[in-house]
């Protein structure tokens, strides 16, 4: 498979959340800032890039029956790696990401890449996956927390650009679905146009 | 290398390998990150305390006292300057408050006026009941200064002299709550002295 290609679908084509609505837990409930959008994403981009490369690695180790759990396992240690390292280094981070980065774990993105693409392709190939599906997430989880941010609370990446407060409800996880649910209608738009 | 058959012994040696290597890589991260993960707790206690009682030059982590009270503790960490007292932070905290428990830590001068507050932890609504945080409104500056002998620790819809946040009389009632006990606890304390 053309690598490049392997890489960038992640973005507009496959994209996790506008295209393969996966993840949308964490999605609509850290995206109160940009900030925050990010971190989560770039966490995920982490925790998929590794898990890829490790079941890619050892796919004809795994018996098929047991590969769930093996991946599960797999998947929880490196989630594990990251929630102690940034409670460790980034604790301001750890403490507006919360309880949601413990449920990377359960994020059916990290553990639908195991399953539909690592366990059956070769290591640089999923590693691209990983690593492109990962920063899609991070996009789509970015621009999501950006949109909510400048409307809810007037400010882009924490800096503020209007006094008082911006429409509270997009703050509010109402706010959530209502975003979401017209960037997914202006993604479509562009990339139907586009094929 | 062709792919494992599914049997008994091949699951039982993958499985017992992939949670080897697993626990034992968590082992040592945990290792590697126990002491700057305490550390960073240990930093944010003290910007808490430095930033509500007077300027001190003791530790007063180090000379830590807790309160039993309602179900939780109360942690007084008394400041000190030389051997003057300069005031005590207690690290509080209330049930009563929007979306679960708030933790506050405030601190008292020696005659019981409140210096400062801020916020350790809370889950209040973003936009609304944050606006306990400091950096989010200047809220929570009306409580500097006063003494809660003749300052009521409740908002002014049940009778007291605090500003309620608007839109978040429960927040700012939990808020009060979580003062008024550590203000209580602080002078029976003090009163037994």
């Amino acid at each position: 498979m053309n690598q490049l290609k392997n890489f960038t679908k992640g973005f507009i084509k496959e994209n996790p959340v506008f295209a393969l609505f996966l993840g949308l837990c964490p999605t609509l409930g850290v995206t109160t800032t940009a900030i925050n959008g990010m971190g989560m994403g770039l966490a995920t981009t982490f925790v998929l890039l590794m898990s890829n490369v490790v079941i890619s690695l050892i796919k004809n180790f795994i018996p098929d029956k047991v590969r769930i759990p093996s991946f599960i396992v797999i998947i929880a240690s490196f989630v594990t790696i990251v929630e102690l390292t940034m409670q460790a280094f980034v604790p301001a981070l750890f403490e507006a990401l919360g309880l949601f980065i413990p449920l990377i774990v359960v994020n059916c993105l990290v553990l639908g890449r195991a399953e539909a693409f690592a366990s059956k392709n070769k290591l640089l190939s999923s590693a691209i996956d990983g690593l492109g599906m990962g920063l899609g997430f991070t996009f789509a989880l970015t621009l999501l927390g950006a949109v909510r941010e400048v409307l809810g609370s007037g400010s882009i990446f924490g800096l503020k650009f209007i006094d008082g407060d911006g429409m509270l409800i997009f703050i509010l996880s109402p706010g959530a679905f209502i975003a979401l649910g017209y960037l997914i209608v202006i993604i479509n738009k562009l990339s139907k146009k586009g094929a | 290398m062709s792919k494992k058959e599914s049997n008994l012994k091949n699951m039982f040696i993958a499985l017992l390998v992939i949670t080897f290597v697993a626990s034992a890589s968590l082992g040592g991260i945990y290792e590697l990150t126990k002491e700057p993960i305490a550390a960073a707790k240990l930093e944010k206690k003290n910007n808490a305390i430095r930033q509500v009682i007077p300027e001190f030059d003791n530790s007063p982590t180090d000379n830590v006292y807790k309160k039993a009270i309602d179900g939780d503790t109360l942690y007084f960490y008394p400041g000190m300057r030389g051997d003057e007292p300069v005031g005590t932070a207690v690290e509080t905290f209330t049930n009563l408050g929007f979306s679960g428990e708030i933790r506050i830590m405030v601190g008292f001068l020696p005659d019981g006026t409140i210096n400062d507050v801020t916020v350790l932890e809370h889950k209040e609504t973003p936009g609304l009941g944050d606006k306990m945080e400091r950096k989010k409104s200047d809220w929570s500056i009306q409580f500097q200064g006063k003494n809660p002998e003749t300052f009521h620790l409740s908002v002014k819809k049940d009778g007291g002299d605090v500003d309620a946040i608007t839109a978040s009389t429960i927040s700012s009632r939990a808020f009060c709550d979580a003062i008024a006990r550590a203000y209580e606890t602080f002078k029976s304390i003090n009163d037994n002295k």
